[in-house]
C-alpha cells in the first residue's frame, strides 16, 4: 500500500484542503489521505466523491464529510454538529462522539459513531443507515423518511417523532417515543438487517437485544372525524 | 448567533495565566459574534469595606484621574483608579448608590458596567479581538471569567446591549440565544422594583437569576432552576459569581456548548475550535452539557 498523502491544517486552510480533494485527488492514484491538526474546523472533507480513505487525525468541528459520496472518512476523534449531513454513500466513522444532527437528512450509505450521538441524530435520515455504539439523544430520527438508525446504547425523549419509514432498533432503555412512534416485535429479516449493519460498523452485540422503533402510520392521512380544535 | 466563552483555572498559582489561555478562545468565537465583545473576570476580593467598580466612557477617554478626585472632593470616598483606555477600574469605600448619585450628576456619560470585590466587566461594539487588545485580555489575572462574541438578532447593537449583563455585586452572566418572553419577566421584576437599563432578553435573565439569589436561593444552581421554570425560548447560559461557573443548556438544546476539564482548568465554549489551543486538552474530558441540566464548578 502506498503511503498516504499528509494535509495539515496547521498550515492549509480547510478551503484549500477540500478543493484538493475535489479537484486533485480524484484520479491522481491516491488511495488514502491523513488529515492533521482538524483542531475542531468546520466542512474538513466535505463533498467528497472519490473512492478513497480519509483519515482525520483528532477532533472535527461542523458538517465534517457531508454530502459524502464514496469515500470512507474516518474521525479519530469528536464531530460538532452535522456529521455527514446528507451522506449519499460510502461510509463516514466516528470513533469518539458526535454532536447534535449527525446524519441529518443522509441518502445513503453508512455512518458509524463509536461512542454517543447527541440529539436529534438522523433527523430527516432519507436512506442512509447510521449506527451509534453509545446513546442518542432527544428527538433522534425525527421525521426519518427511510433507512436504519442502530442504537446500541440508549436513547433520549422524542425517539422518532412524526417518523415515516425509517426503522430504528434501540438496544438500550427507550426514554420516550415521539408522536406516532412505536415499538414494534423484530421479525426475521429486522434480526438479519441489524445483524449485518453491526457486522459493517464493528460491534459485537446480538440483534436479539434489540427493539424495533417504526411508524404507527397515524399521521400519515388527515383524519376528518378528529375535532378540527385547536 | 453568538459565541460564549468561560474558564476557570482550578490551581491558584496559575491565576496568572488566565489572561493568556482566554485570549484565543474570545478571538476564535469572534466568527460567531463579530459586533460586540465583552469579558467578566473574576480577580482577589479587594479588603473589607472596599468594592471594585468598572467605569466604562463609551467612544472617549475621559481624564479618569480627575474623576477619582472629583469623587474625593463630593463623596469623602477616596478611590484608586486602574485605567486601561476608556475603561477605568476603581477600587473605593463608596457606595453603589452614592456612586450611582455622583455618575448621574457628573460624569452622565461614564456607564457603570459592573460591582463587587472580585468582579471586572469590560465590554463595548465593534471587533472582538480588537477589543481584546485595547483591553489587553492576555494580561488578565483570576480564578474566572466569562466572555461573549454578539452577533445582535433581538435587540440594538450598543454598548450597553453586550454581554457579559450584571446585576447586584460579583454576578454576571452570558447568554446565546434569545428569550421569547423577557418581557413579562421584566414586568414581573419591574413590579418587585428592579431597574432595567436595556431591553435586552439577556438583562432580563441576568436580573431575574439574580433576583432569585437575593431571595434566598441557596447558590447559583439553586437560583437557575428556579429561573429556568420561568424563562421561555433558547439558551445556554454561563453564569458567574464569585464562588462558581454555572452554566445550562434550553430543553431543546437549541444552542451549543462544549466543556473541557482537566486537573489545571474547567474550559467552557460554545464550538470545540476555540478550546483546541488549551495546554492538555488532548487528555482533557470534553462533553457536550445535556439539554436542562445545571452544571456548576466551584472555584
Amino acid at each position: 500500500m502506498t503511503a498516504p498523502r499528509v494535509l495539515d491544517l496547521a498550515t492549509l486552510g480547510v478551503r484549500e484542503l477540500n478543493q484538493y480533494l475535489h479537484h486533485e485527488l480524484p484520479g491522481s492514484g491516491i488511495a488514502r489521505v491523513d488529515i492533521l491538526h482538524p483542531d475542531g474546523r468546520h466542512n474538513i472533507a466535505v463533498g467528497l466523491d472519490a473512492d478513497v480513505d480519509v483519515d482525520i487525525r483528532g477532533h472535527a468541528g461542523y458538517f465534517t464529510a457531508g454530502m459524502n459520496k464514496r469515500a470512507r472518512v474516518t474521525v479519530h476523534g469528536n464531530v460538532g454538529w452535522s456529521v455527514a449531513e446528507n451522506i449519499m454513500s460510502g461510509r463516514v466513522h466516528v470513533r469518539g462522539n458526535a454532536s447534535e444532527c449527525a446524519g441529518a437528512s443522509g441518502h445513503g450509505g453508512l455512518l458509524v459513531i463509536d461512542g454517543d450521538a447527541s440529539s436529534r441524530c438522523g433527523i430527516s435520515m432519507k436512506g442512509c443507515d447510521i449506527v451509534v455504539g453509545g446513546s442518542v439523544g432527544h428527538v433522534s430520527a425525527f421525521m426519518a423518511q427511510a433507512g436504519r438508525l442502530v442504537v446500541c446504547g440508549d436513547a433520549a425523549a422524542g425517539l422518532g417523532d412524526s417518523l415515516y419509514e425509517a426503522v430504528i432498533y434501540v438496544r438500550g432503555t427507550l426514554h420516550g417515543l415521539g408522536a406516532d412512534a412505536r415499538v414494534e416485535p423484530m421479525s426475521e429479516r429486522d434480526l438479519g438487517d441489524v445483524g449485518e449493519l453491526l457486522k459493517q460498523a464493528g460491534f459485537d452485540y446480538r440483534p436479539q437485544e434489540f427493539q424495533r422503533v417504526a411508524s404507527a402510520r397515524s399521521l400519515y392521512h388527515w383524519n376528518s372525524e378528529v375535532h378540527q380544535e385547536y | 448567533m453568538c459565541g460564549i466563552i468561560g474558564l476557570l483555572v482550578r490551581d491558584p498559582a496559575q491565576r496568572q495565566t488566565l489572561g493568556s489561555l482566554i485570549v484565543p478562545m474570545f478571538a476564535c468565537m469572534a466568527e460567531r459574534g463579530p459586533d460586540s465583545a465583552g469579558l467578566g473576570v473574576f480577580g482577589e476580593p479587594l479588603g473589607e469595606g472596599l468594592r471594585r467598580y468598572s467605569l466604562f466612557a463609551p467612544g472617549e477617554r475621559p481624564d479618569w484621574p480627575q474623576l477619582a478626585s472629583q469623587l474625593e472632593a463630593q463623596t469623602g470616598s477616596s478611590g484608586r483608579i486602574t485605567v486601561q483606555d476608556n475603561h477605568a477600574e476603581l477600587a473605593s469605600p463608596v457606595s453603589p448608590a452614592r456612586l450611582r448619585e455622583f455618575l448621574g450628576t457628573f460624569r452622565p456619560r461614564v456607564e457603570l458596567l459592573g460591582i463587587g470585590r472580585q468582579l471586572d466587566v469590560f465590554k463595548d461594539t465593534g471587533d472582538p479581538a480588537e477589543i481584546a487588545r485595547r483591553y489587553d485580555f492576555g494580561h488578565l489575572e483570576g480564578s474566572h471569567c466569562v466572555g461573549h462574541t454578539r452577533m445582535a438578532t433581538e435587540s440594538a447593537v450598543s454598548p450597553a446591549h453586550a454581554h457579559p449583563f450584571t446585576a447586584g455585586e460579583d454576578f454576571c452572566l452570558v447568554h446565546n440565544g434569545s428569550l421569547s418572553n423577557p418581557y413579562m419577566l421584566r414586568r414581573k421584576l419591574e413590579a418587585e422594583g428592579l431597574h432595567f437599563e436595556t431591553d435586552n432578553d439577556s438583562e432580563a435573565a441576568c436580573r431575574l437569576i439574580e433576583w432569585h439569589l437575593r431571595r434566598g436561593a441557596s447558590d447559583v444552581r439553586q437560583a437557575l432552576e428556579a429561573a429556568v421554570e420561568e424563562m421561555d425560548g433558547f439558551y445556554t447560559l454561563l453564569v458567574a459569581d464569585g464562588r462558581q461557573l454555572t452554566l445550562v443548556r434550553d430543553a431543546f438544546a437549541c444552542k451549543p456548548a462544549v466543556v473541557a476539564e482537566t486537573d489545571a482548568y474547567v474550559a467552557i465554549s460554545s464550538e470545540f475550535r476555540s478550546l483546541a489551543h488549551l495546554p492538555g486538552i488532548s487528555q482533557a474530558n470534553i462533553f457536550e452539557p445535556l439539554p436542562e441540566v445545571i452544571y456548576s464548578w466551584n472555584v
